[in-house]
Parts: C-alpha cells; structure tokens; sequence
C-alpha cells in the first residue's frame, strides 16, 4: 500500500518537498549539536530538562489520545467512527515516532541510547517509558496497517488484530500513566510530586490529542476527496469538550491545593509561572496566553450552538491545542526546575538551534503523518460508499 | 520447494529478529575470570562512608578555597566562568540556599550568610540511583554513591532527581577549560553527568578524600555504620543536621552549626 | 524487460558507488604498522612483558580494558592478576599508558590503520610525549 504516498499531485509534493528541507535543516543543526553538547541549548546546570522534553511529553499525550476513537469504535460499537479511526492510530504513529525523536535529540550521549536495553534497570520509570513507548508503536503500526489493508481488500481484518486493538486501548492509558510518573515520583521537585500528576496528563492529552485530530480531519476534507463525515467530527468534539472540562479542573485543584495550603516549596512554582518571582517573569505572558486561550476554547466548547459550528468548531480546536501545547509542552517542565533545588531562580529559554531542531522534529512527525495518511485516504478514496466492517 | 513473496519475507524478518536477539543474549558478559580482580590491599573499607563538616572551622575565605580547591583541582573540574555551564564536585552557598525552609529572618546575620560546604550526600536512599535508566549511577558496597561514566547516556534524569543539585551536567567539552590538568586523573566527555566521588580512587590507595586531607580538620570522613569511628564520636558529641532528611534520601553529610558564642549564653562549650 | 535502460543505469551506478572504497584506493600502498615499544619505562623493564602475552594483548586488549574498566568502577576492584599471577594495578592513563608513553607510535599507528576510533582519549588524558 506504501506505494500510494508515491502518486501525488503537485501541492502534495510540494508539501512533502518542504518538510524534507526543513528535516534537513534541522538535520544540519543537530549535527552541530552532536558535536558541541548540549551547550548550545538554553539548557543550563538549574534548568536541565527544556524544549525537547516538554515536546516529548505533550506528545506522548497526543499519541495515548488514539485511544478515544479506539474506545468508542471498538468497544461501543459507535459506528460512525469506523472511517476516521485509522487517523487516530496513525497520528498515534506519527507521535510516538516524534518522542523517540525529542528524547533522542535531548541525549547528551545519544550513541550510547541501546545501553537502555542493555543494562535494563526496572526501577527507573524511564525505562518502563521506553518498553511502554516502543510497544505502543509498534501496535499502531501493525492495527492501523492491518485494518487498512483489510479494508482495501473490502475483507475483515485478521482474526488476531482483535486482541492486539483491545490491548492497545491499556497500552495508551500506560504510556501517558507512566510518562507522568517520570516526573510526580520525585523527591524535591514539589510541582511535580503530586498524584493527579497522571489524571491531569490523561485529561490533557484526551483533549489536545482529539483536538488535533479534528483540526486534521478538516484538512484532509478540503484537499482530498475523503470526507470523515460530520458527525464523527462532533462527537469528537463532545469528547473534546469534556476532557479539557476535566483538564482545566484538575489544574485548578493543584492551584487550590499549593495556594491555600501556603507551603513556599508548592506555591513557588506557581508564582514563577503565573506572576513571577524575585523579578523573574520570563513565563508569566505565556502562561497567561495559554491560560485566555483554555477559556476561549472552553466557552466556544461547551455551548452545542457554537460547537455545530464547524469553523468554530476548529478555532476552538486550535486555541485549545495551543493552550495545552504552552501549558505542558513548556511550563510543566520549567515550572519544575524554578525555582532551583537552592530556591534561587534560574531562567530559561530555548536557542535559535534548539528552536530549529525542535521544529524540525516536528517536520518529520508531519512528514511521517502525511504519507500515513495520504495511504489511508487513498484507500479510503477507492472504496468511498462501502460500509466498513471490523 | 516454493515459496511465494510473503513466505519469504515472513522467515526473512523473523531470522533478522533471531539474529539480533542472539546477538544481545551471546555478548559476552566477563571475558576475564572475577577471581583475576582484587581490592587493592591498602583500600579503606566501611560499610557506609560518611562525612561531618564542622562549620565553626570554616573562618576565612582561604578556608573555603582550599577544600574546594583541593578536590576541583586533582579532578579535572572545568571552570567556564559561567553558571549555565558551570560544574561544581564540591562547593560553597548560603544557609538558606543550603537549607531552604529552615532560615528565619530573625536568625543571627553571621548564620544566615555563612557559607556552607555542599557536595553530594551519598545518600543511602538515592533517588538518583532509582531513576537512572542503565545503572550508570550506583551504590557502591560502601555506600558510595558513584557514577560509570563510560555508561552515562546523559539523559539527566538524576538531576531532576537529585533534591542537592549535587549533579552537573556536561555541556560543553570540559578539556579547554582546565586549566592545570591532572594528569593522573581523566576528564569527563561532552553529554555525561557528574559529580562527587567521595574520592574513591585515593580510598583505593589508602587516602582519605583530598577535601577531607586539605581541610584541616573540618571535615570527618569515615563510617557511619562503626560507632567506634570518628564521624560517630562527633555526631554524639554534637548538634548536627542534614539538608532536607525529611525526603527520606537519608543523605550522610552532616553539619555541626557555627552558633554565636554569645547565643550559647554561658552554656556548656561544644568543643 | 520493462524500463531495461533505466534498471542498467540503475546498476552501473550502483556498482561505482559501492566499489568506491576499492577503486579509491587502488595504487595506495599502506605498509602494515608496526607499533614501537622503545619508551624509556620500557627499556628499563628487565623482563620486556606487557599484563598479558603480546599475541593475547594484540587480539584482545580492547575486552581486556573493557573488563579492566567494568572491575574498577562498578566492583572497586583495581588489582588484576595476570595469567602468571603477577599483580598489576588497573589504571589505562597509569599503568598501561605509564609504559607506552608514545601513544602516537603505538596506539594511534594499529588504530589509524584499522580506522578505529576509540574514544578512551576524549577523557584519558594522554601522556605528554616527548617532541622528536
């Protein structure tokens, strides 16, 4: 089937020749980080975790989010999703395969990466992150392929992608559980250390990872002949709706839990982030930024009136996934580090080389999600009016 | 025989995975016999090496400075000159920086801007043990918490671990910025994390660590786990503390505070 | 054949740039190194012996310093004994380097003509030779 991401018209290579040139960029720029350390980053002795990590992080959300169309297919047998499930799996794909990337990039001896399987350590959560990670692209990989390929020859899927599609749905659950326990099992680090950590990535990542589901969805119904249908795209607007409600609330709970109980360690990083601290503000119109656009994205939510508005629907979208992107992409992780583990404030913010090969990461996470999907809307295109069976 | 294209790659792709498997599992693991590997003979042992710094002898500048320079120097720990790049085994910082929560601003001046000697804690919980994901950073059999750093990824999980900040990170090649290199110890490469040692090359040749030796007696090394030993007699004798115990690391390094004479109003002397 | 042309180009190009390295070295003579062990440490030795037999330390020195490295940091073990139970201290920059303190005519030699690079010298300080 691969051969389908090898016919294109002119504005598909012209998009994929352009994602290329800015891999290669970036390319070039890793190499420079390859060779000079990490010292080229913003990244600093206090701050040790930036960009790269929080890219990572808010990634693994949006591939555990595959798992909201997986749910109601699969499981409740709501049909209507059964076109657009396999965009889901395949932006899963594409996001794993950006992860393992960003770690791989934030690795100040990335040559030395297999030492992870050779000297397997079941007391470090990063460990379980990489056997969580590895598992779950390749299970995407496989269902995704497997149904599609099924699909194409109008025929059921296999007998044995059934249990492999039922374990995926624990296995997204684990990616972002565990992602999340990276960083609330440490002592010290008292923005981080709180239980709700997991809850607070699940509820964000079934928001933002859907979101951008519906942001591509429209997209590929603009420029290809496969339309998802209306009616997926607003259920997953309600799923939308409820999880960044979810969101939003458990974020508060942990404002409520660090101001009211008063404690400097809890209520520092808050500070930093939302208003500063000791004249340090690097983040606080960001946060603020991210913090507008949750509400903008909440009111234009949960009013069904707007919702039913498919361009509103998408700005909401985007506005949302912005907000999350800031929100976890990047003050989650800098919020942990300020202030330092000597309460002295320490900024941080990314280089021109770090912006460039984070960006570029991104590009190849696009360029993998093109030719995914290009495949899967190609088949979709021949077999338009068929209903789908699995 | 026949075969058609999909049988072929089917046995292809899982010989490739066989052969790879076979690979990991045949490395070979000890090419030398263990019984070929010694301890030296003059090698100090304990079953958890611990420290007590006696902040009352730290004075002067030049009291600082020789400790700390004692360890930076036989080391091989750059100095960029800059904090985001900086790499520190064993330094100096305030009271509330030291000990954050415990200052009060009614605390004598001469406290709460006193510098304290800070270095790893050779915790005997260590987080960052537990977090790192290759075992490069280890407990040693006497308690040392040491760092392989032929297998360091450079993930940094362990400084976001660390509650110390004992942990520094290579960012940039170390060599340009040594200045007097030793030639008897190696540097460090880019991208790996380091720190602190509690000197176990010189306890391999019967030495105690160098800041220990150019301190003049603030500070104690020895074993925690002997009451016979020194360590012990001064934590008996003394008031001491540890930077946040209440993390349940179990950190080793304890402090002796510098109290004003004039707060110990007539009391019995500590010395 | 379809497309006969293209798939012969297709092979002609791909012989050259997988020949490469042969036809690039074609006529370069690379004599075969010798390594030198004349250091002034060595000449003093009364027994010429390296912690091993020289065809031992030629095939296998690399696990050797491999386990050297594995004992000494993680086990605390810095004494190996040799296959004649002499006992030598674990040390690359101290003991092996003590010896062959002319790493560009021993070291570098067999590995620039194997191109191997390790990288035991990013932090192994070399010993400082002497300008001949």
């Amino acid at each position: 089937m691969l051969e389908k991401a090898l016919v294109g018209g002119k504005r598909y290579w012209t998009w994929v020749f352009f994602l290329l040139a800015v891999v290669g960029i970036g390319f070039i720029t890793y190499l420079q980080q390859f060779k000079l350390g990490l010292g080229i980053t913003g990244l600093s002795r206090d701050v040790s975790w930036g960009l790269y990590i929080g890219q990572f992080t808010f990634l693994v959300g949006v591939a555990a989010s595959a798992v909201m169309l997986v749910i109601p297919y699969y499981l409740h047998d709501f049909k209507k999703f059964g076109k657009i499930v396999i965009l889901g799996e395949f932006l899963a794909v594409s996001a794993v395969t950006m992860c393992i990337l960003f770690i791989f990039v934030d690795m100040g001896q990335p040559m030395r990466i297999m030492n992870v399987v050779l000297h397997p350590t079941p007391n470090s959560i990063m460990f379980w992150d990489s056997v969580v990670l590895g598992g779950y692209l390749t299970l995407n990989i496989i269902i995704g392929w497997a149904t599609l390929h099924a699909d194409k020859k109008g025929t059921k899927p296999a007998s044995w992608v059934k249990p492999l599609i039922y374990l995926s749905i624990p296995w997204a659950v684990s990616i972002h559980t565990v992602t999340a326990f990276l960083y609330a099992g440490l002592p010290g680090r008292h923005f981080w250390l709180s239980a709700i950590m997991a809850a607070r990535f699940l509820a964000s990542a079934f928001a933002g990872g859907p979101a951008l589901l519906i942001i591509l969805a429209l997209i590929v119904r603009k420029f290809t002949k496969f339309d998802p249908g209306r009616e997926p795209i607003q259920a997953i607007g309600k799923i939308v709706t409820y999880a960044m409600i979810a969101n939003v609330f458990f974020l508060l709970l942990e404002v409520f839990t660090a101001v009211y109980s008063s404690i400097p360690g809890h209520t520092h990083p808050f500070k930093y982030l939302y208003l500063g601290l000791e004249g340090h503000a690097k983040l606080v119109p960001l946060m603020w930024t991210s913090s507008i656009l949750a509400i903008v994205s909440l009111v234009l939510l949960i009013f069904p009136s707007i919702r039913r508005n498919e361009s509103m629907l998408a700005l909401a979208c985007i506005a949302l996934f912005v907000s999350l992107w800031i929100d976890k992409g990047f003050g989650l992780i800098i919020g942990g580090f300020v202030p330092n583990m000597f309460e002295k404030v320490t900024e941080y913010w990314p280089t021109l080389p770090e912006t460039i090969i984070t960006i570029s990461v991104w590009a190849v996470g696009f360029l993998v999600l093109t030719i995914l999907y290009k495949v899967a809307v190609s088949v979709r295109e021949e077999t338009a009016g068929i209903e789908l069976e699995h | 025989m026949s075969m058609d294209r999909r049988e072929f790659l089917k046995i292809a792709g899982f010989s490739t995975i066989g052969i790879g498997v076979g690979w990991i599992l045949s490395r070979p693991g000890e090419f030398l016999e263990a019984s070929q590997f010694l301890q030296t003979k003059e090698l100090l042992k304990a079953k958890q090496w611990a420290m007590v710094v006696d902040m009352r002898r730290f004075k002067t500048e030049e009291d600082y400075r020789k400790v700390i320079d004692a360890c930076h120097k036989i080391h091989n720990v750059p100095d960029f000159g800059n904090p985001k790049d900086e790499i520190k085994w064993i330094w100096a910082d305030t009271f509330e920086h030291a000990f954050p929560g415990q200052e009060n601003e009614f605390m004598p001046e001469s406290m709460k801007h006193k510098p304290f000697i800070l270095l790893c804690n050779h915790c005997e919980n260590p987080p960052c043990v537990r977090v790192c994901p290759t075992k490069a950073t280890f407990k040693r059999k006497d308690g040392i918490t040491m760092q392989d750093l032929h297998r360091c990824i450079g993930c940094r999980y362990c400084m976001a671990a660390c509650p110390f900040g004992a942990r520094s990170f290579n960012y940039r090649d170390p060599r340009p910025a040594i200045k007097e290199p030793n030639p008897e110890y190696p540097t460090r490469m880019i991208g790996v994390v380091e720190k602190c040692t509690f000197c176990e090359e010189r306890l391999a040749k019967g030495q105690i660590p160098a800041c220990v030796e150019a301190s003049n007696g603030a500070l104690t090394f020895g074993d925690i786990a002997d009451p016979n030993s020194e360590v012990r007699r001064l934590l008996n004798t003394n008031y001491t503390i540890r930077r946040k115990a209440e993390l349940g690391t179990r950190p080793v390094v304890y402090y002796i505070l510098d109290i004003p004479t004039s707060v110990v109003s007539g009391g019995e002397s500590n010395a | 054949m379809y497309d006969g042309g293209k798939i012969l180009v297709g092979i002609v190009i791909f012989v050259l740039f997988a020949a490469f390295p042969f036809y690039n070295n074609i006529g370069k003579v690379s004599a075969k190194p010798e390594p030198k062990l004349d250091t002034p440490v060595i000449q003093q030795l009364s027994e010429k012996k390296c912690v091993e037999p020289k065809d031992f330390m030629r095939a296998e020195h690399m696990q050797l310093l491999n386990n050297w490295r594995d004992f000494a940091i993680r086990e605390g073990k810095r004494v190996y004994i040799n296959s004649e139970g002499k006992e030598f201290k674990i040390s690359l920059q101290n003991t092996c380097m003590n010896c062959h303190s002319n790493k560009k005519e021993f070291c570098d030699k067999c590995h620039n003509y194997a191109a191997v690079k390790p990288y035991c010298w990013t932090c192994h300080i070399e010993p400082k030779e002497k300008q001949l």
